[in-house]
């Protein structure tokens, strides 16, 4: 049995706090952030870009067998560590499952105070778009219905 | 020698003692404030200032018959000679307060631009401004129909002057520029440019943005030229919320009024209301009291450490983090001018401005990443940002090799 978002979101948070120090957690964020590559080339482009004041960041989705997967990217490794955090707790879910994720990940840990509240970064501004992406395939789906 | 002579003369232990902020931990480690561009630390005189005017005098002026109110309201006027007195205006009439340089430059382009841009009139800026005067230009030109024009820059971040000469015609009505970058650093040549336009035409009206400057180099509006020349308290040292607008007298009193309301007006009736006199007629509503007595103690301040000083201790830093950042594997220093304020914006190639902006910040390192507002330049120049860090006379060599140490340190974490 896959785990829940919840189950995923405590093992984040556990990880976090074996870190003692925020320089500590950025190296680990940043190593996250280098491990993710998988990003097709063709599709760095403004159709998949939300764009941020600092950093910019690309999303695309497709959906297999009911579940959303995503693929995103950014030209900041820390920032490429967020998405590998959030990717980690709302890959491969279905749109409701996306659609209530509260990630309350970001508060506990401090990776919100710390890197993702500032509009800079672009995170806030993926979130809503995998919240979007999530909500249009939820209306396909009822409408086919 | 007479370097060596202001420079012994200057006591940066003793200055950084006049603002406590420079004495706080930022995530543990001693705050190293190097985003001055951004905004400058505040004495202790001018925190003073703010608060002995709340707990003494506070009062609404310019109507009181009461003792407080009169004090405030000298306070008021006393603090606009003294910025009159600092950029050499021919009167303190000249001087009219605002929230920011960004609102002087709004209230020239709706006011000046009402009765003096037409359709077909050409404003010309350059490419390295400040969005804040890009867009109230813009603005101007669409309700207008007029056309802005803008003076390219150089790949080492000067302006082509050749080319701004040739931007000028007889559609010119207004040129804008920034006095120095605050990107770049580069300190632009205002004094030619202002000759330049007037030699083509004396009624092309001149403004200089001098927000990256008044508090680097000592200004002086008369012997530079400037019809409008505008800035704000808060990277002078003074507090946030007040700008100053300086304007020739001649021009001032021919422009509409910006905004309404109470003390800018002479008389008020449901069938005629006239104004009240410059600077009032640009004052509407209750002044900033806070601003201005905040300012005065500013001025007074920068007047006791002496441009010779900031000038000879700014440089040395200048020099000294150059010559460490260049040092650096991969790193490009942007905006490469002989004629530059203490500004050093830079990338490192394969890196991200804003991861090292983060990772600086972890070592106590204020220092601002991104475009800097100055998108249009960041697009000429081909890159989508930059580190930048700026430095005001507080700052300090040792500073610096913190500084450059944590840099190393990210540069490693993140290649």
């Amino acid at each position: 049995m896959d785990k829940t978002i919840n189950e995923i979101e405590n093992e984040i948070i556990d990880e976090f706090n074996f870190f003692e120090s925020w320089q500590d957690k950025y190296e680990y964020i940043i190593e996250l952030g280098k491990k993710l590559t998988n990003f097709p080339d063709e599709c760095r482009n403004n159709e998949y870009k939300v764009k941020g004041c600092q950093s910019s960041v690309w999303i695309v989705t497709n959906e297999q067998s009911n579940k959303i997967i995503f693929k995103a990217d950014s030209d900041s490794t820390l920032v490429k560590g967020l998405i590998a955090l959030l990717l980690r707790v709302l890959n491969n879910r279905g749109a409701d499952e996306i659609i209530n994720a509260k990630l309350d990940f970001l508060d506990i840990t401090g990776l919100k105070q710390h890197l993702a509240q500032t509009r800079a970064n672009g995170l806030a501004a993926m979130i809503n778009k995998i919240k979007m992406y999530a909500i249009a395939y939820k209306t396909k789906h009822e409408s086919v219905n | 020698m007479q370097d060596t002579l202001t420079k012994k003369l200057f006591d940066v232990d003793n200055i950084r003692k006049d603002f406590p902020i420079l004495g706080t931990f930022s995530n543990g480690k001693p705050l190293v404030y190097f985003d001055n561009a951004a905004t400058s630390q505040k004495p202790v005189s001018v925190i003073n200032a703010i608060g002995d005017y709340y707990r003494n005098y506070n009062a609404n002026i310019h109507r009181g018959v009461y003792s407080i109110s009169i004090k405030a309201s000298d306070a008021y006027e006393s603090s606009k000679r003294k910025v009159s007195e600092f950029i050499n205006a021919k009167s303190d009439r000249e001087i009219i307060y605002t929230r920011g340089a960004t609102e002087s430059i709004n209230l020239i382009a709706y006011s000046f631009g009402a009765d003096n841009v037409n359709e077909g009139d050409e404003i010309i800026i350059s490419e390295m401004e400040h969005h804040a005067n890009i867009v109230p230009w813009q603005e101007l030109c669409k309700r207008k129909n007029a056309v802005l024009k803008v003076i390219p820059v150089t790949d080492t971040g000067e302006l082509e002057l050749d080319e701004y000469i040739k931007l000028l015609s007889d559609k010119t009505k207004i040129v804008s520029v920034g006095h120095i970058s605050n990107t770049l650093g580069t300190i632009n040549p205002v004094k030619d440019i202002i000759s330049i336009a007037k030699a083509k035409n004396t009624n092309i009206c001149c403004i200089v943005d001098g927000a990256q400057a008044v508090h680097h180099t000592k200004v002086d509006v008369r012997n530079i030229g400037a019809d409008f020349y505008v800035f704000s308290s808060h990277k002078m040292y003074g507090p946030m919320g007040t700008g100053v607008l300086y304007g020739r007298a001649e021009l001032l009193e021919a422009m509409p009024p910006y905004q309404t309301g109470g003390d800018m007006i002479e008389n008020v009736s449901f069938s005629q209301t006239t104004f009240n006199e410059i600077p009032m007629k640009f004052e509407a509503g209750t002044p900033n009291v806070e601003g201005a007595v905040g300012l005065n103690a500013a001025i007074d301040y920068i007047n006791s450490v002496g441009f010779d000083a900031i000038y000879v201790q700014e440089s040395e830093l200048l020099q000294y983090a150059t010559e460490k950042l260049m040092e650096i594997n991969g790193l490009r220093v942007i905006g490469t001018s002989q004629n530059k304020a203490s500004v050093i914006s830079f990338v490192v190639k394969g890196l991200n401005a804003f991861d090292i902006g983060v990772l600086l910040d972890g070592s106590g390192v204020a220092v601002r990443t991104g475009q800097h507002c100055t998108e249009p330049l960041m697009d000429k120049l081909c890159i989508p940002g930059t580190v930048r860090v700026s430095f005001a006379f507080y700052n300090t060599i040792e500073e610096i090799d913190i500084f450059i140490d944590a840099l190393k340190k990210a540069i490693g974490v993140l290649q």
